[in-house]
């Protein structure tokens, strides 16, 4: 069930084209402020095929989707293991990763850069990780409201608004922090 | 359900349960409710179910704008973030158009945080509302150098995504970007930069050598993302391909995956360096991943030319032969056929090989393309007058083994071919061989289960086929033969006379009798065969799509003028069905009867020839000489009898493609052995065809004689054909609204519309309202008090208004586009306070359209609902209603109005007349519902149209302007106004705002003014100021829509 406890993970894809890549596209959070260009939506299942988290930045109407999700994750379900992250569907394109049991999944326009994409797929489940800790798949189930939250907070109108970790982390807490007193404050005549 | 906090926790759920896939716009209303929850908990809780579940579609988004403009505007930036992010997943054009200013305020909040999601937000808005880009775009611009870097490297991903859809606009920007370029160590706003400078390079060349120097520096890390914006620098493209070609040749599939792709971006521009990598790309074609197989695929798309097109058809035949899943094999079927047919058959040498390629594919099983290759078959046998008989050739040996390709009806996809097949058998009917075996090929009863539209084709080629067996067997005198094959049409036409297809059914009895009247005619030894080929006589020349438009409009020709008067009402019904039919007869002559007698005929055709010798716009039969298709030099090497019987489960008799492949090897090997000879002797002259190919090509090696030299392009083009080629953008691009000249000072139509819904005019004071209502109304006071309290708060934003406006004024930017005027509601219904401000708009796409918006405020504590609108019509304006409604119906607004909102509606009016201004009565009706029960109630109005709402404000410039006045086809009229005091600028300021025009030049106290009607007129003004007084002299096309718009002006300016 553990998905994305080591960043390793991850690593393989810059260890490997390291000598082309070059150390530019660390993953340090600090260094990355802007990525990639619009982002139609982004989907998040389980191997199973159950839908965990869907976005979206374009408007569809509800049939629609259905079925745009019916047919991404059986594409994508169906894939080898050992194929690339990147399909070609209709007109844009799917980038997908998969973190344990779960996989996540966007699609980005034709001239989109894939390798950004991905790179913002990690970031979404770094983020993940560092607010739950040691992210799971019941963490989202449970918590599914703060998963968008948090995508919200990374994530606007399908830009990449926030690439720092910290600050964007930073300002989930805080606006938990406004929520948590303001419940307080609710609950307190309850009792 | 009065706990918020209940609600918000059952919104939650719903939410979860959207996600899971159910459907809860049912409960849109009680999401809206959560949004405007005061604990953030809560409104956070909204706005996420409201992102998640409204769209474009939902009516209820219209109720958010206050709430949403609320949170913007809350000194939480939480608050504020929330709606922001909420906003950019539900934006419409009308929030967008509401709440473009606050979030353009929100730009230079204090916060980054706000601010950055500000700048993000405003793509979203400009998308949707174009209008707001240039108002906006300063701003943006100020944000490139935000000391957030957040927040910088939101506006350089804003302006990045804008510039890579009009690259041209942003030119200007390029000094500030390469700043941004050597100053920045952030990598992910480089890219952005690289990227957008990609864009830029290819409209400013000086740019790219400028850009080499940092970007070689930059090159190895950005290798893969950058291949898109690289500069025109040969030795780092060849760095770059040997560098991809070992990330292809990794074993990880990811990078093999981003390698082709890259590699397919420098192909663009660097096709060259590309192509001495085929060998790996046809590798990667084997790749059992299916995306890298389709990189593959698009990269051997750029790769072709003449010399190795034949090698790579090849392969991928191969590859389609082994390929198992549908989907990719249909891919490799349209790659091939686009790669062959790119660019009007481009690369194409032979086109033998190429039918013969055409036709391998029909064997593939199970394809949903059959259209497209009967579309190509189609399209070469047509184009290329050389191929034809092979065309035929083959096409009836399709025809013939017709029921291997429609045997299964799930392979119905390509039967389709057979469509193209016998289309192509029928129209060049000549050149078959054996025609009398496909015919009877085409009658077989088989043919019947084919689909409707096959069957239609095969019976009208039937008889193309016919008519020249006919013709055949008469001029060798064999009678006995041509009956038999009469006798033979008739007893088969029946099958498809019962056809349940309409067309077929229809063609085949009109046919059936017109053979059984041939028969007759047969059996009185008339000679008919001659007149059954006059049904189909004439050629089909191919025409280019873009011929039409390239001929230029000759002199004196005016296209809209009638060529006939149109009849009128008095004169007789047949004459009208005659002069149609004369137009057409020559296209209708194929499908007539004979019983039109030869003569007739013949007179009718020469008179159309006659016609056409005359007319410009018919392009003649007969191409000038060098235009011609070269004969086929290879026509011996034509294997049409080479029947390949031994080999199973082909079709039998199709010379396989494979041949022709190894033909073509040897005729470039005699070309080029003839070439040497040419050389050596050079005194030899055009002794073979293939001479003549040498003497047309150039000498260089590479060039590769094709077989038939194709000129489609001119040949397809109207002789007078202009060379300028326009191409025509997609009116339906979105981003194509965003394509907007952002150097140029605003205009004074363009500011953002502030929120101004009320008051604007002071036509009545809200004050002489308030008595009446105290007089009308039995409220208890303390509403009253509340009312009065709006009144009062309105008041205070007329100054705020008014202020604005004087703002405004000294940026020269001047109101235009919102023209609101208070309309009096008066009645016993007061107590309602159901306030209506509407606005007129013209409607650009149409020229005999006005657009109303109308505002409903419920000012009352009930609900409303059920609202409907009636307007009296006139003569000369009347409401656009749905079809089939009478016009005494109202039109419902589409919404109902809790206490205290307000919402928009627009209503669509037509007219005729622009010149005078018109009053139309009208009518609200709806139902009030509160605690005590629901009351039907009615509100009279009055819509006044002015002769200025129907006035577009256009932006003229001076130039422009002057040879618009010196046209001299405009009438002049003249006005004075005395008493004015207000500043020439506020003077101005109320002209544009209330009037719609704007300011073209401006010198001292002296100004010419323009503005456009929906219906075209020009108005043209010249207000001077002197002492005391305004004169005003306007031009215009029509004298009394001048007379009534100065009328309008001077009424408003005497008020002032």
């Amino acid at each position: 069930m553990w998905f994305c406890t080591d960043l390793l993970s991850f690593g393989w894809l810059w260890g490997q084209s390291g000598a082309v890549l070059g150390s530019g596209f660390s993953c340090d959070g600090s260094i990355g402020k802007s990525l990639s260009r619009r982002i139609h939506f982004i989907l998040l299942f389980s191997r199973q095929g159950k839908l965990r988290l869907q976005k979206w930045y374009t408007t569809l109407p509800d049939k629609e989707k259905k079925k745009i999700i019916r047919e991404i994750v059986q594409i994508i379900l169906s894939r080898n293991q050992k194929t690339s992250s990147f399909v070609d569907w209709k007109d844009l394109k799917l980038v997908y990763k998969r973190y344990a049991s779960l996989y996540f999944c966007c699609a980005i326009e034709d001239q989109d850069n894939e390798l950004l994409t991905l790179e913002v797929v990690h970031r979404y489940v770094e983020l993940l990780d560092r607010y739950f800790g040691n992210v799971c798949e019941l963490d989202i189930i449970f918590n599914f409201e703060k998963a968008y939250f948090i995508l919200d907070e990374f994530i606007i109108g399908g830009e990449v608004q926030e690439t720092s970790k910290r600050s964007a982390v930073k300002a989930i807490e805080d606006s938990d922090m406004l929520q948590e007193t303001v419940e307080e404050y609710m609950n307190k005549p309850a009792f | 359900q009065d706990n918020i906090a209940v609600k918000a926790n059952a919104v939650c759920k719903l939410t979860y349960l959207q996600m899971l896939g159910y459907d809860i716009s049912w409960a849109a209303f009680n999401i809206i409710e959560v949004m405007s929850a005061s604990k953030f908990t809560f409104k956070r809780i909204g706005y996420l179910a409201a992102s998640q579940c409204f769209h474009e579609g939902t009516d209820v988004i219209m109720l958010t704008t206050n709430q949403i403009r609320k949170d913007l505007s809350s000194p939480n930036q939480y608050d504020t973030g929330v709606a922001l992010t909420g906003l950019s997943c539900f934006v419409t054009p009308d929030l967008a158009r509401d709440l473009a200013n606050d979030i353009m305020t929100l730009m230079s909040h204090t916060k980054p945080y706000i601010r950055k999601k500000a700048v993000l937000i405003m793509y979203k808005v400009f998308l949707k509302y174009p209008e707001s880009l240039r108002p906006a775009f300063p701003r943006l611009k100020e944000k490139l150098e935000d000391p957030d870097p957040g927040v910088q490297s939101a506006a350089v991903n804003v302006i990045c995504e804008l510039a890579r859809r009009n690259p041209k606009n942003y030119l200007s920007l390029a000094p500030l970007f390469f700043k941004l370029m050597t100053s920045s160590t952030n990598n992910w706003v480089l890219i952005k930069i690289i990227k957008l400078f990609g864009a830029l390079t290819p409209l400013e060349p000086r740019l790219g050598k400028k850009l080499i120097e940092p970007l070689t520096n930059l090159i190895h890390r950005f290798l893969i993302s950058l291949s898109s914006g690289m500069p025109n620098h040969s030795a780092s493209i060849q760095l770059c391909v040997q560098k991809l070609r070992i990330l292809i040749e990794d074993s990880d599939q990811n990078l093999k995956y981003l390698g082709l792709l890259a590699m397919s971006k420098i192909l663009k521009t660097h096709p060259k360096s590309v192509q001495s990598h085929k060998d790996l790309i046809l590798q990667c074609l084997d790749d059992k991943d299916e995306s890298i197989r389709l990189r593959a695929l698009d990269l051997l798309y750029g790769m072709v030319s003449k010399k190795n097109l034949m090698e790579i058809v090849k392969k991928l035949m191969i590859h389609v032969d082994k390929a198992e899943g549908t989907t990719y094999r249909d891919e490799l079927l349209t790659k091939i056929i686009d790669i062959c047919s790119q660019s009007n058959y481009q690369y194409i040498t032979n086109f033998e090989w190429y039918i013969s390629i055409l036709v391998e594919l029909t064997r593939l099983e199970g394809t949903r393309h059959g259209h497209l290759i009967a579309a190509q078959m189609l399209d070469v046998a047509i184009r290329v007058k050389a191929i034809r008989k092979f065309a035929v050739s083959q096409m009836a040996m399709l025809l013939d083994n017709a029921h291997l390709i429609a045997s299964n009806t799930q392979r119905n996809g390509i039967c389709e071919v057979l469509y193209a097949a016998a289309w192509i058998c029928g129209e060049f009917s000549e050149h078959l061989e054996e025609a009398n075996q496909t015919l009877e090929a085409m009658l077989r009863p088989k043919v019947t289960t084919l689909p409707g539209h096959i069957q239609a084709v095969y019976v009208q080629n039937m008889v193309k086929l016919y008519a020249s067996i006919l013709q055949q067997k008469e001029q060798s005198g064999e009678k006995e033969a041509a009956q038999e094959i009469t006798q033979l049409m008739i007893e088969r036409l029946p099958q498809f006379v019962q056809s349940a297809d309409l067309e077929v059914q229809e063609r085949a009895s009109c046919i059936l009798q017109l053979i059984k009247y041939i028969q007759k005619l047969q059996i009185k030894e008339v000679p008919v065969a001659e007149e059954v080929i006059a049904l189909f006589a004439g050629e089909l020349n191919p025409v280019a799509p873009k011929a039409q438009k390239k001929v230029p409009v000759p002199e004196g020709l005016d296209l809209d003028a009638w060529i006939n008067e149109p009849p009128s009402d008095s004169e007789s019904e047949d004459e009208k069905p005659k002069t149609i039919f004369h137009d057409e007869e020559q296209r209708h002559s194929r499908h007539r009867q004979p019983e039109i007698d030869e003569e007739e005929l013949a007179r009718r055709r020469e008179a159309r020839k006659q016609e056409q010798a005359n007319n410009p716009f018919y392009i003649k039969s007969s191409p000038s000489p060098q235009k011609r298709y070269q004969d086929t030099p290879g026509v011996e090497h034509i294997p049409v009898v080479q029947i390949d019987l031994s080999v199973p489960l082909k079709v039998p008799g199709m010379p396989m493609s494979d041949q022709y492949v190894k033909l073509e090897e040897e005729r470039r090997h005699k070309q080029k052995l003839e070439k040497d000879k040419k050389k050596k002797k050079q005194k030899k002259e055009k002794r073979g065809k293939h001479h003549r190919h040498n003497s047309l090509h150039t000498e260089s090696e590479e060039d590769i004689a094709p077989a038939h030299h194709v000129d489609i392009i001119t040949e397809e083009m109207p002789e007078n054909a202009l060379p300028s080629d326009e191409d025509d953008k997609d009116p339906n691009d979105p981003y194509k609204a965003l394509d907007i000249d952002l150097d140029k000072p605003l205009a004074d139509s363009e500011k953002l519309p502030v929120q101004r819904h009320r008051n604007v005019e002071t036509l009545k004071s809200p004050d002489s309202e308030a008595p009446l209502v105290e007089k009308k109304s039995k409220k208890p006071k303390k509403k009253e008090k509340k009312h009065k309290e709006k009144e009062r708060d309105k008041g205070k934003k007329k100054e705020k208004e008014k202020k604005v406006i004087e703002e405004e004024e000294e940026k020269k930017v001047i109101l235009q586009d919102l023209h609101y005027v208070r309309n009096c509601c008066y009645g016993p219904y007061l107590l309602l306070c159901s306030s209506v401000t509407y606005d007129i708009q013209g409607n650009l796409q149409n020229d005999s359209q006005v657009t109303v918006s109308v505002i409903f405020e419920n000012k009352s504590t009930s609900f409303l609902k059920s609202m409907e609108l009636n307007v009296l019509d006139s003569l000369n304006t009347k409401m656009l209603r749905p079809e089939g409604s009478s016009v005494h119906d109202g039109i419902p607004v589409p919404f109902q109005l809790p206490p205290g909102i307000s919402n928009e509606a627009q209503f669509v009016f037509t007219l005729q007349s622009i010149v005078m201004a018109q009053k139309l009565k009208g009518t609200l009706s709806f139902i009030v519902k509160n605690d005590e029960g629901s009351t039907h109630e009615k509100l009279d109005f009055k819509l006044h149209f002015s002769c200025a709402s129907y006035l577009i404000t256009t932006p003229c410039y001076s130039d422009a302007f002057a040879k618009l006045l010196e046209s001299g086809d405009l009438h002049m009229s003249s006005i004075k106004v005395d008493g004015i005091s207000i500043s020439f600028q506020h003077l101005l300021a109320k002209i544009c705002f209330h009037h719609h025009f704007s300011v073209v030049e401006r010198v001292d106290s002296c100004a010419s003014m323009y503005s456009r009607s929906i219906q075209g007129h020009h108005v043209c003004l010249l207000v001077k100021k002197g002492e005391n007084s305004v004169s005003i002299d306007g031009k215009c096309n029509d004298s009394t829509l001048l007379s009534n718009l100065l009328d309008e002006m001077k009424e408003t300016l005497s008020k002032c």
